[in-house]
């Protein structure tokens, strides 16, 4: 099972009493903005967590699957995810018996 | 952005929700995100992306100061997948 965005609202609204309406677009709103300020360009930084940086990724030589032909992959910008220390230690811990 | 502008920024989409308890909200979101990966547990958020672990073999690594050898174990690493609509909109920010 993977935590989806209607888990993270219910239990703000079991732990903390918010609404469950005001929950559900509170989490919407939450994700939003992390994609707004990188849509803008804007690094993203969210200490415990980890950052969301924006990379430059020159035009490269592609081909489509299906079709075998050869298409050029545009220049474009791409997300990248860096976790934080302590993400990365919970992590390490949580699954050190896997 | 840091985590403190992004709570400030939610505290204006919602007038009537205190400044802290905004604080708190975006705290508990976080912690819930890093629980559920410490849990092997993936996150998908549609239209953002996912959130999985991958899994790094064990190697041996050397102390950079001395040049002595370690040897590290298999551990497991937080790996996120941008999602189509996030692609789609950072896609045409090249400066």
């Amino acid at each position: 099972m993977a935590l989806t965005k209607a888990d993270i609202a219910e239990r703000l609204f079991t732990k903390y009493g918010v609404s469950k309406r005001d929950a559900k677009l509170i989490v919407e709103a939450f994700f939003e903005e992390i994609r707004s300020a990188l849509e803008a360009g804007e690094q993203v930084k969210l200490s415990g967590f980890g950052n969301f940086d924006l990379r430059v990724k020159n035009e490269r030589p592609g081909r489509n699957p299906k079709t075998g032909e050869d298409i050029p992959i545009s220049a474009r910008c791409v997300v990248t995810f860096r976790p934080g220390q302590k993400l990365k230690s919970r992590v390490e811990e949580g699954t050190s018996k896997l | 952005m840091t985590k403190s502008e992004l709570i400030e920024k939610m505290a204006t989409d919602f007038p009537h929700i205190q400044v802290k308890d905004m604080e708190s909200s975006v705290k508990e979101i976080l912690e819930q995100m890093v629980h559920s990966l410490a849990s092997n547990e993936r996150i998908e958020i549609r239209g953002f992306g996912s959130f999985s672990l991958h899994y790094r073999a064990p190697r041996i690594g050397r102390n950079p100061k001395t040049g002595e050898r370690v040897d590290l174990d298999g551990k497991y690493v937080p790996h996120f997948k941008p999602g189509k609509e996030l692609r789609d909109r950072v896609k045409d920010n090249i400066r």
